[in-house]
């Protein structure tokens, strides 16, 4: 047997790539992001693995293509995550554009150890890797020149796209330095304490132009609505209306025959038709008669439900799971003199995401290849070869625009079904739902009855605080059994924002009784702070009135948190709290986004309303919001995506509700699932405040604090307190009766 | 089936769709301009904004037999560089954020300053508001379409 010269070969095969790396083309960097200790082996096996997934290549006439790590959609992060990589390269970002990383490991959020934008935590956790990274193709840069001149690389400083020796008077541009630099096999090792001083930065804290908004203006970025294929043909599905279900029978052959229609076929959760053209899809489903197996969910009747949810955080005998405690807060309510209870509930909730599901999927006997937008891109290409029986690696995802997203494309089963659409007809299928269909088989943020008791010492002091949440549980779905499983049962997308570390209250517990109806749900944007910080921060007021006390008084004084006081102070101090109005009233809240290891963004917001007590419609004139995210990478975007947030909780507060009766969605389109309008919009005003050196969660952070204002300023309006949400006219007609 | 004959971008177009055919899918898939976008197929959310003969229609709601001999008009032909003023405008408020509302919006807005160069923000919101933004760019848009009115 032979022994191929195995080591001249692996020799050729390294040098060929690190030639593929420099030279003629320019410089590429590729970085791996795993945890900071390992980048040299991450680079390594992205090297052995054969692929070169370039974050930074520099050409040599100076222009700079960065690579970025993270979806965008419409939140920014194609902007800031390649921002903070210029910071640091130290990049004229005059000279930069930037591209949309391919789907791979290489990319993964270095968090999650997973591809996928979730959970407002984007900017934070490429924060650190994206500026290690950078540093490391400065350094290569640097010693570059350090060689070429023969000076030491401590003598030599950067300048935007230029490397700078004083000493000697010389300058040259990083295009210069790219036909030359070789990218070694090991990168520099950067410590952190080496990364630019945040006092230094240039580029981040202040707003440059979003590369995105260009073509956004002029129709041009491609939805996978929009994608075209060769020999594509179209489908939609009709998903059975009841999660777990799929059709029993259909009339297929009076479909098959209208015209355009190619085939009709059953997949295990509905109807697959396909065509010629959307218009006969569109129109034959229109047509479709189908019978449905039984599934748990074929009864609910939501607001039915909804009472069973109060009975049960009524009842003591009822135990849910714990997620979140401080001390002992049983003994200490059982020891208090006066215990304060509240409930609240909040209804179903639908994201209205524009752009309605749509993938494009190709199975072919090579693979499968598929266009689609998601928020889980690891999962999307897992799911795909799954359902095409292939390995991921035969699988090519091609990352679009989506349409918003919020949450909803986190859950990939749109990808799952146009390839098994694909599969079935042996074309590539762009497969749409209708916005029907979208509404109707939506997953929606679950349903949540919640009760908080607060127990006060004889001084009215707060002790003791249990929040007690009856709502339908996510995570199983969202992440499966296991995960719920390996977290004790405890369903953080459901649990968000059910504490209050904020606030000086010593003993607190949070359970959460779980409502397993069979209704399909999600992770909404904001998660659970949407629902549990509602009832907090309508509690919190009631304590301000217990106590006599002004509700922005009563809050500075409970929050033991500086910059928590501040936000509310500050918020107030927009609001000009202490000004008297005539026919509109001002509620606030606080909020808070983030988790304790990754720390917490935080919010105060003030609504200024008016009532129509005739109608019951409440108008929201005035939303003030004080934001502290540590550091704003790009403090206009922190505005946009508040003003974006502020707006999407506006609506869930004042509007928004799914409701379910004999187990089908009753809503179907905007008429009857409305979002607010331009014209309820109400004047926004934001106030961006820095406190730190490293950004923080930005993307929801709009969402804990506009339901409980509303309702805190209704209160204020009225003396009549608002705890269901949304606040319908018919709920405010009753509240005021 | 049936022949239609209209003008598109300034351009003659002639294909063959059933006469009910929504003008969205004519556009969008058989004459594969995608910047006018589906959101509904209802009329209600504006995204699939276009002009007919000078003025805003929701193209879902208007058939292939409805733009016989008409000249539409959809975000591709607003200008070939972004350079309208409502567009210069957009760019400068930084309005967009997932983008897919945006073309309607625009479309919408374009109407708006073609019959009327100085619109009041009671009529900005009022001509807009049939246009839906899950992104809440709403005041962005109006900020844009006051500035394009000014620089205009």
């Amino acid at each position: 047997m032979t022994h191929p010269d195995t080591t001249r070969s692996h020799a050729a095969r390294a040098l060929s790539r690190r030639q593929m790396l420099a030279g003629s083309a320019g410089l590429s960097f590729a970085f791996a992001f795993g945890a900071p200790s390992v980048f040299g082996e991450g680079i390594a096996s992205a090297q052995t693995a054969g692929r070169l997934n370039g974050y930074v290549t520099i050409a040599t006439d100076g222009a700079i293509t960065i690579t970025s790590p993270a979806l965008e959609m419409g939140q920014g992060v194609s902007t800031a995550l390649p921002l903070i990589i210029a910071e640091e390269l130290d990049a004229d970002w005059a000279k930069v554009k930037v591209q949309q990383a391919p789907v791979a490991a290489a990319y993964n959020h270095p968090i999650l150890q997973q591809q996928m934008v979730v959970g407002s935590l984007t900017t934070r956790g490429y924060w650190v890797p994206c500026r290690i990274a950078a540093a490391q193709a400065r350094r290569v840069l640097l010693d570059a020149v350090a060689e070429r001149w023969k000076v030491p690389v401590a003598e030599l400083t950067t300048e935007p796209s230029a490397v700078v020796h004083a000493a000697s008077k010389r300058r040259i541009g990083y295009g210069e330095i790219a036909a030359f630099a070789r990218v070694p096999e090991k990168l520099p090792e950067i410590k952190p304490e080496e990364l630019k001083p945040a006092k230094a930065f240039r580029l981040i804290g202040k707003d440059v132009p979003r590369p995105d908004v260009v073509d956004k203006s002029s129709g041009k970025p491609i939805y996978a609505m929009d994608v075209q294929v060769p020999g594509m043909i179209y489908a939609t599905l009709a998903r059975a209306p009841v999660r777990g279900s799929g059709p029993t029978s259909f009339n297929r052959d009076e479909l098959k025959a209208l015209p355009g229609i190619i085939d009709v076929v059953a997949l295990d959760n509905g109807v697959g038709i396909i065509g010629q053209t959307v218009e006969a899809v569109f129109a034959a489903r229109g047509k479709l008669k189908a019978e449905w197996r039984d599934a748990p969910g074929a009864k609910v009747d939501s607001v039915a439900n909804l009472h069973e949810y109060l009975a049960h955080v009524r009842d003591p005998a009822q135990k849910g799971v714990v997620g979140r405690t401080t001390g002992d807060a049983n003994a200490a309510i059982a020891g208090t003199a006066k215990v304060h209870a509240s409930e609240f509930t909040s209804d179903y909730v639908y994201h209205a995401q524009m752009e309605p599901h749509v993938c494009v999927a190709s199975v072919t006997p090579d693979g499968v290849e598929v266009w689609t937008g998601t928020q889980w891109q690891t999962r999307a290409v897992a799911d795909a070869a799954k359902a095409a029986g292939v390995a991921p690696e035969k699988v090519k995802l091609n990352q679009m625009h989506m349409g918003g997203s919020f949450g909803r494309n986190i859950f990939v089963e749109y990808v799952v079904d146009a390839v098994n659409l694909s599969k079935a007809v042996g074309k590539p299928v762009k497969m749409i739902q209708s916005r029907g269909d979208d509404v109707v088989h939506g997953r929606f943020r679950p349903m949540y009855a919640q009760r908080i008791e607060v127990g006060l010492d004889g001084a009215g002091k707060v002790v003791g605080w249990r929040h007690r949440i009856a709502a339908d549980p996510v995570v199983p779905y969202l992440y499966g059994q296991a995960r719920m499983d390996a977290q004790k049962g405890v369903d953080h997308i459901v649990f968000a924002g059910a504490d209050v570390p904020h606030y000086d209250v010593p003993a607190h517990v949070a359970d959460h009784i779980y409502e397993e109806r069979g209704v399909r749900t999600a992770a909404w944007r904001g998660i659970g702070a949407g629902a549990t910080n509602f009832a907090i921060e309508v509690v919190i007021d009631e304590l301000a009135q217990l106590a006599g006390k002004n509700p922005l008084e009563y809050r500075v004084a409970l929050l033991k948190d500086p910059r928590a006081k501040r936000v509310v102070e500050r918020a107030a101090e927009m609001a000009e709290w202490n000004r008297k109005r005539d026919g509109t009233a001002l509620g606030i809240s606080f909020g808070k986004l983030g988790l304790p290891p990754i720390g917490f963004s935080l919010i105060a917001t003030v609504a200024e309303v008016s009532l129509d007590r005739a109608n019951g419609l409440i108008r929201c004139h005035n939303l003030w919001c004080a934001a502290d995210v540590g550091l704003p990478v790009q403090p206009g975007n922190v505005t946009a995506q508040l003003e974006s947030s502020l707006i999407f909780a506006l609506g869930s507060a004042l509007k928004e509700r799914i409701t379910i009766k004999d187990g089908v969605v009753q809503q179907s389109n905007f008429h009857d699932y409305e979002i607010l309008r331009m014209s309820e919009t109400p004047q926004i005003g934001v106030d961006v405040i820095r406190s730190g050196d490293i950004p923080l969660p930005v993307g929801e952070l709009g969402m804990p604090g506009v339901v409980p204002a509303v309702s805190n300023a209704v209160f204020a309006l009225t003396g009549r307190r608002l705890r269901n949400a949304p606040f319908t006219p018919n709920r405010v007609k009753a509240a005021l009766a | 089936m049936a022949t239609i004959a209209f003008t598109i971008n300034g351009r003659p177009a002639k294909l063959d769709a059933a006469a009910d055919t929504p003008l969205l899918w004519i556009v969008r898939e058989h004459l594969k301009l995608a910047g006018t976008k589906y959101g509904c197929g209802s009329g209600l959310c504006g995204a699939c904004t276009v002009h007919v003969d000078g003025r805003a229609a929701r193209s879902c709601q208007v058939t292939a037999s409805q733009v016989e001999g008409k000249r539409v008009t959809t975000i591709e032909g607003l200008s070939p560089d972004a350079s309208h003023p409502l567009q210069r405008a957009w760019i400068a408020e930084q309005v967009p954020q997932c983008g897919y509302c945006q073309s309607g919006q625009i479309m919408q807005a374009a109407d708006l300053l073609a019959s009327n160069k100085t619109p009041t923000r009671a009529q900005i919101v009022a001509h807009m508001d049939g246009n839906l933004c899950r992104c809440g760019t709403y005041p962005r848009i109006v900020r844009a379409i006051e500035r394009a009115a000014r620089e205009a």
